[in-house]
């Protein structure tokens, strides 16, 4: 999953440059009347959330948030509920209008194109999968799947055949004809993504979309995703409440809490060194060490390091890194980019796996 | 926009077999209408439509017009079940061409004929209309005494009902008529309230109930009228009518005028000069006649065509007055 | 919320109140303020007005409807407008009369004679529906010949077909409209409810002036009371479409004629084939009213029937109207259903045989029509089977014995009831001066109702007094009261044995939904019989009339509280009376409430019959309004102050349902509540199971 990472945290990184798919800027999402002076209004742009809540009885769900999402990653938005981590995701194509800021998309400005440029954008570039699937209950899987495209105008026969490349893809061939209240829960969300995938679309945005699902559902459903993701290589726009589904599929993350970003990063860098007591509280029950790197338990290089002793990239995830370590009289040498950064030994790594919880 | 989905489809397609085999339908008439010889019905004549009330006098009028106008003229007569404003009202719009039986109406009347001039007055029926104040038969019978509207404090404690309070109750019907009632009550200094029934359904069926279960009852009725046949009321004096006693509504202490029946026509249903419009102004009877059908049509069952035949049949020479 | 909470919540709310209800010292207080006040300012201010008399309103509104009439040829607002109207409407009508009811040529048969006519729509119901309700409807349509009311039932059903068709076209694109647009859905719903509260009488006399009388205008009046229902549940349907498909359906690029073609109107389908049928049964139960300007059909029979008091003949075209409303009605229903068992039958050989079958009923109903237009006994209804005559004898025979039986008891307890309950109450509301009564009645729709209700309620009692009515106005309201408790009671009695036992409920149901289509101007005579021209009459018929509607909200509010919660109270030992009381009602509070909103609505729906038999006031001054031209002022009056009553009454009842549930979205109550009860019956079954849970969430 970590291979096509895109390292730092930079946010400033400029919008609209080729890497880049979605690049956010000062984006603020208040409901209310009145939204948009409270945030043209220097003072109130000041507050809080809550502060402003209090104050005018607007409820502000996303507030001066800025990043940017780099093609083919996997971009996680992460908070509890009322973060405003829904509201952000659906600013990307204005099903949520905002009420200040940019966005870009590959150098396109979403917040001020027209009607039918936006429907553009939605039909070809940027599809959605949601929490409740929102499949139409009257048509049957194919014709749900194929639905993006009917509404482009593609004749009923080649919408068909790519639905059912889609289908295929996602693994419901041979239900093309049920409905969708004959499927389960986990088959419901495949067809979602079939439609999501039919219009070959360059940016995939995911709600929550496996929260509603049984637990093994969910995991069988997230290495669906981790499985399309290397066969197509799309940008994906992830948002889930659950810190593991983040970790597990997430290049880079973003915890989102009162409508703000807390800290941006990847996954280890969010384990490793939570920016506050809000995050660190968020990553207290994950497993450190299948989510951390080498590089978070190095240790200084001893001077008495053979150096013929084992090495590993500073990427290799602890517990992944145990049978090397474990089994190395010695402590193992840990590289980054060809230069060794530190020293891992047994004391290190048992002290992460056993200790984690004393975090 | 695609609309593909089967069902749709489904719908379209039986929408246009339905429409296409109902314009085939109407696009060409039933031969059946078409074989037969309609040159009778559709002679110089032509359609005359007639108001209808409900009362048997009029039905009994009605009857014996259209039996006439059909067979020995060939019009077509068409009926229309219409209370008596509605039946106006037809007038004025041409929906109607004729009321048979009309029973005073003066605001309908200034309405119509004088100010908007769109009906006119198409001569006596001949019959008499009597409104006045009755009471059940047994009612009479046991207090002969009650015929007289004196004697009406009397008794009032006993015509008392939860709906009169403390008075008696003069029971009023339909809301088609402009009573006196009320007025009357004041004026007279009777200790009655007058309750208002609502409906003529509602006061034949409180007589009904009164002379079978033998309770007090006293209100508003008229003749003639077909349940007089079933349950001979009995009429209640009252100070007799004198021209202009009947002037100042509010003060009215006398009994209802008699109405002498009329008909009414359109003005051009009158100056169309065809036969049907001329037997509805030579349309002349007694009552006895219209009692008469009126007998076969209530107490003999009869249908309202086959007491007209019979009463036809048996006075020929008033009917070829009529026709001439 | 877990049922579990509701109950935890529920009973905490339920001893709370025992011990301090929040509004029972101020009602009290109210209470006892308006007894002193009616004792010491007794009939002082009370705004009386004689049942002859009228206000100069009154015959202001007179001069108007003579100027509509003196005008009527002359001002180019009728001679392009509502003559156009008129002509559309009637050239309609006369096609559907011509079709199934008669021509205006030779022997003026119909283009169908009644052979034809039976196999196509039977052939109809089984294309749009299955063969269930084929065989229904053959059943119902041979029973209109065999009753001997063929052409009657014909001329119904073809205008009842030509105010359906306008009620949809004028309907569902409004409610699109207000479905889509909150601004436009609280312009239409004052409208909606105003043509739905008026009584027709009102506007039947002034609408015969505008479009003379005849089936036009008959059939304008009927789509002025059928067209609401469809209009409120097609803006109900597109509303409730569940946000996340909308939402789904947006993120792929739908444009506005996309999102409302391909989603919002085929998810709504469901709630605008409910509208349908609502709007059938309100133009069904037009058909009497209708005759009065001249409508032909089964309203006519019903009508004379009443006016000779013939019991007998007025029951058969009533049962005929009843008939003719259930095959109109399960038809409807199983086209719904049919689309989607068509679209999803797997089985490709059923599909065949069906349409095999369809193409073989094609052909014998040409083979019918052919013969119905050729042959004179496919074209006549053989007189010689009439079984109608007979039927209206043993009604009549039944009704007399009822009447001879029971008179003597029921007269008198008309009197103890009108004496000890409904006299005292009317008393204290047109005896007090008025602004105390309306201090008593803002006050009991502030405690219940709130502030809005309360502002709502002000206005229309203003209206009221302006329109110089408030004696009247209070007179009926105290009927209408009176009528809702006992409909309430009968409710709870009825609804809650119906809502614990399906069995029950199976046997009770048919005879509800046959009260309310049975035309209430049958059963007039027979309870004039019984119980004499009088107020208690006119609640009693209204009570009829109403029940059922109560009846089966709370039968399905009871049988809708959790099993798991029944169940519960079972395991700690509750007895059926306690479960009853602490936890099948409490938990069926909303439909209680509910129950009493529509109570009061339908009770108010026959404040115009009352008046026919007895009810007076605001009933009365409608009727007279119809019949005598110069009370037509007060006639309109009369209708405004009943819509004013109606909407105060149904705003505090409805914001009371709120306030006590405290659930998002009561305002819909009404609306919701129809479609929950078209959804329950039985023909919807297999349509609910069908459903995703997205739709039933």
């Amino acid at each position: 999953m970590s291979t096509t990472a895109v390292a730092g945290t930079d946010t400033e990184s400029a919008a609209g440059s080729l890497d880049v798919d979605f690049s956010i800027r000062n984006l603020w999402k208040v409901f209310g009347s009145d939204a948009a002076k409270i945030v043209a209004d220097p003072a109130m742009a000041q507050l809080s959330a809550d502060e402003i809540l209090e104050k005018t009885g607007c409820v502000t769900a996303v507030r001066n948030v800025s990043f940017d999402v780099a093609r083919g990653e996997v971009f996680v938005i992460m908070g509890l509920s009322g973060s405003g981590k829904s509201t952000l995701v659906r600013c990307f194509t204005r099903l949520i209008e905002p009420t200040a800021g940019q966005v870009m998309m590959r150098g396109q400005d979403i917040l001020n194109l027209g009607a039918s440029e936006l429907r553009e954008v939605r039909r070809r570039k940027v599809s959605m999968v949601f929490q409740h699937f929102g499949l139409l209950p009257f048509r049957s899987v194919i014709d749900n799947a194929a639905f993006g495209l009917e509404i482009r105008g593609i004749g009923k026969a080649a919408r068909h055949a790519r639905a059912h490349e889609v289908i295929e893809l996602v693994g419901l061939h041979g239900y093309e004809d049920r409905f969708p209240d004959q499927l389960s829960g986990g088959m419901q969300q495949r067809v979602g993504l079939a439609r999501a995938l039919a219009s070959d679309p360059d940016v995939l945005l995911f709600d929550e979309p496996f929260s509603a699902l049984d637990p093994l559902i969910r995991r069988d459903m997230q290495a669906e995703v981790i499985r399309l993701h290397r066969d197509m290589g799309k940008t994906m726009v992830f948002v889930t409440h659950d810190l593991t589904e983040a970790l597990k599929l997430g290049d880079r993350i973003v915890i989102m809490g009162h409508g703000e970003m807390v800290q941006i990063g990847t996954g280890d860098e969010l384990v490793g060194a939570p920016a506050n007591d809000y995050v660190a509280d968020f990553v207290s029950d994950v497993s450190r060490s299948q989510v951390l790197t080498l590089k978070w338990v190095v240790t200084p290089v001893p001077d008495d390091l053979p150096g013929d002793g084992p090495s590993l990239p500073a990427t290799t995830v602890i517990v992944d890194a145990i049978p090397t370590v474990l089994g190395s009289p010695v402590p193992v040498r840990v590289v980054d980019n060809g230069v060794t950064i530190g020293v891992v030994d047994r004391d290190a790594i048992l002290r992460e796996v056993a200790g984690e919880k004393s975090f | 926009m695609r609309l593909t989905s089967a069902s749709r489809r489904r719908y379209f397609s039986s929408a246009a077999i339905l429409a296409a085999s109902m314009l085939l339908i109407t696009g060409c008439s039933s031969s059946l209408n078409t074989s037969a010889n309609s040159s009778d019905s559709t002679s110089k004549c032509g359609t005359v439509k007639l108001a209808m009330s409900d009362w048997v006098g009029y039905t009994a009028n009605a009857a014996v017009y259209t039996y006439v106008a059909q067979k020995r003229l060939g019009c077509t007569v068409k009926q229309l079940p219409l209370t008596e404003q509605v039946g106006w009202q037809g007038l004025g719009d041409g929906t109607v061409d004729a009321i048979i039986e009309n029973w005073g109406h003066e605001d309908l009347a200034k309405k119509y004929i004088t100010d908007q001039k769109v009906a006119e007055d198409a001569g006596l029926t001949g019959n008499i209309g009597k409104i006045g104040w009755y009471v059940p038969p047994w009612l009479a019978k046991a207090h002969p005494d009650i015929l007289d509207w004196n004697n009406l404090n009397k008794y009032a404690d006993n015509f008392k009902t939860p709906e009169s309070g403390g008075q008696g109750q003069f029971l009023d019907g339909d809301p088609a008529f402009v009573t006196n009632d009320a007025a009357l009550v004041t004026n007279l200094k009777l200790n009655f309230k007058v309750v208002y029934s609502g409906s003529e359904a509602a006061l034949i069926q409180a007589f009904r109930t009164a002379e079978t279960n033998k309770t007090w009852m006293i209100g508003y009725f008229y003749s003639p009228q077909w349940f007089l046949a079933e349950v001979p009321l009995k009429n209640v004096s009252l100070p007799k009518w004198t021209e202009g006693c009947d002037a100042v509504a509010s003060a009215v202490a006398c009994d209802y005028p008699v109405y002498h029946l009329n008909k009414v026509m359109t003005v051009k249903f009158a100056q169309s000069n065809k036969p049907a419009a001329d037997l509805l102004k030579a349309f002349h009877w007694t009552d006895a006649d219209q009692d008469t059908v009126a007998k076969y049509i209530t107490a003999d069952k009869m249908t309202p065509a086959a007491a007209a035949q019979k009463w036809v049949d048996a006075n020929k020479s008033k009917v070829d007055a009529w026709l001439k | 919320m877990s049922a579990g909470d509701l109950l935890q919540r529920d009973s905490k709310a339920v001893t709370i109140r025992r011990r301090i209800p929040r509004w029972a010292y101020p009602l009290a207080i109210v209470i006892v303020a308006w007894l002193i006040g009616w004792r010491i300012f007794n009939n002082m201010l009370n705004l009386p007005l004689q049942t002859a008399q009228t206000t100069p309103f009154h015959l202001w509104l007179d001069q108007v409807n003579n100027w509509v009439g003196d005008n009527r040829d002359s001002s180019p607002v009728f001679v392009y407008f509502f003559d156009a109207i008129r002509d559309i409407v009637g050239w309609l009508a006369s096609m559907f009369t011509q079709i199934f009811v008669h021509t205006d040529v030779g022997l003026q048969l119909p283009e169908i004679g009644w052979l034809g006519v039976i196999v196509l729509v039977t052939w109809i119901a089984w294309l749009i529906g299955n063969y269930k309700v084929a065989i229904l409807t053959a059943a119902g349509f041979l029973t209109f010949g065999l009753l001997g009311l063929w052409t009657e039932s014909m001329a119904t059903f073809a205008l009842t077909l030509t105010a359906v068709f306008f009620s949809l076209l004028i309907g569902i694109p409004v409610g699109v409209a207000a479905g889509l647009s909150p601004r436009v859905e609280r312009l239409v719903t004052p409208v909606l409810d105003f043509m739905q509260i008026l009584p027709s009488f009102v506007y039947l006399a002034p609408l015969a002036l505008v479009f003379s009388i005849g089936p036009a205008s008959a059939v304008i009046a009927t789509v002025i009371y059928a067209a609401p229902p469809v209009t409120r549940l097609t803006a109900h349907g597109i509303r409730t479409v569940p946000a996340t498909v909308a939402e789904a359906a947006d993120s792929l690029g739908v444009s506005r004629s996309q999102r409302l073609w391909t989603v919002l109107l085929p998810l709504a389908r469901r709630s605008i084939v409910v509208g349908i049928n609502q709007s059938v049964m309100a133009a069904l139960s037009m058909v009497t009213i209708a005759a009065l300007i001249a409508a032909p059909g089964l309203g006519v029979p019903v009508l004379q029937g009443l006016q000779s008091l013939n019991v007998g003949v007025a029951f058969v075209a009533g049962l005929a109207i009843v008939i003719l409303a259930i095959v109109l009605d399960r038809v409807t229903t199983a086209a719904s259903t049919r689309a989607e068992v068509a679209a999803r039958s797997t089985s490709a050989g059923r599909k065949r045989a069906r349409r095999v079958g369809l193409i073989i009923g094609l052909a014998i109903t040409a083979i019918a029509i052919y013969l119905s237009r050729t042959v004179l006994w496919a074209a006549q209804f053989p007189t010689e089977v009439n079984f109608g005559d007979w039927l209206a004898e043993v009604i009549n025979g039944f009704s007399t014995w009822v009447q001879h039986t029971f008179s003597l008891v029921t007269i008198n307890l008309n009197e103890v009831f009108t004496v000890w309950i409904l006299n005292p109450f009317q008393a204290m509301l047109t005896e007090t001066p008025f602004i105390l009564v309306a201090l008593v009645i803002l006050t009991v729709a502030l405690l219940f109702g709130g502030i809005r209700a309360t502002i709502v309620s002000a206005l229309c009692l203003t209206v009221i007094i302006a329109v110089g009515l408030w004696e009247d106005s209070m007179i009926t309201l105290a009927s209408t009261i009176i009528a809702t408790i006992v409909t309430m009671a009968l409710g709870i009695v009825v609804g809650v044995a119906m809502g614990r036992s399906t069995r029950i409920d199976r046997l009770i149901r048919p005879g509800l939904d046959a009260a309310q289509t049975m035309p209430s101007f049958v059963y007039l005579v027979p309870f004039l019989g019984l119980f004499g021209p009088s107020r208690f009459t006119a609640i009693a018929a209204a009570i009829i009339y109403a029940a059922p509607v109560a009846i089966k909200i709370i039968a399905d509010g009871v049988s809708a509280v959790s099993k798991n919660t029944v169940e519960a109270a079972e395991s700690t030992g509750s007895n059926p009376w306690q479960i009853i009381t602490k936890v099948q009602l409490p938990m069926s509070r909303k439909s209680l409430t509910l129950a009493t909103n529509q109570g009061l609505i339908y009770v108010l729906a026959m404040v115009v019959i009352g008046g026919l038999i007895g009810g007076g006031a605001l009933g009365y001054d409608v009727v007279a309004g119809f019949s005598q031209i110069s009370l037509f002022g007060k006639g309109l009056a009369a209708g405004v102050a009943i819509v004013m009553l109606g909407i105060m009454l149904d705003r505090i009842t409805q914001a009371a349902a709120q306030r006590n549930m405290r659930t998002p979205g009561a305002s819909e109550v009404n609306t919701a509540h129809q479609h929950h009860q078209r959804t329950k019956k039985g023909t919807n079954h297999e349509i609910d199971k069908r459903q995703p849970a997205a739709l039933l969430q």
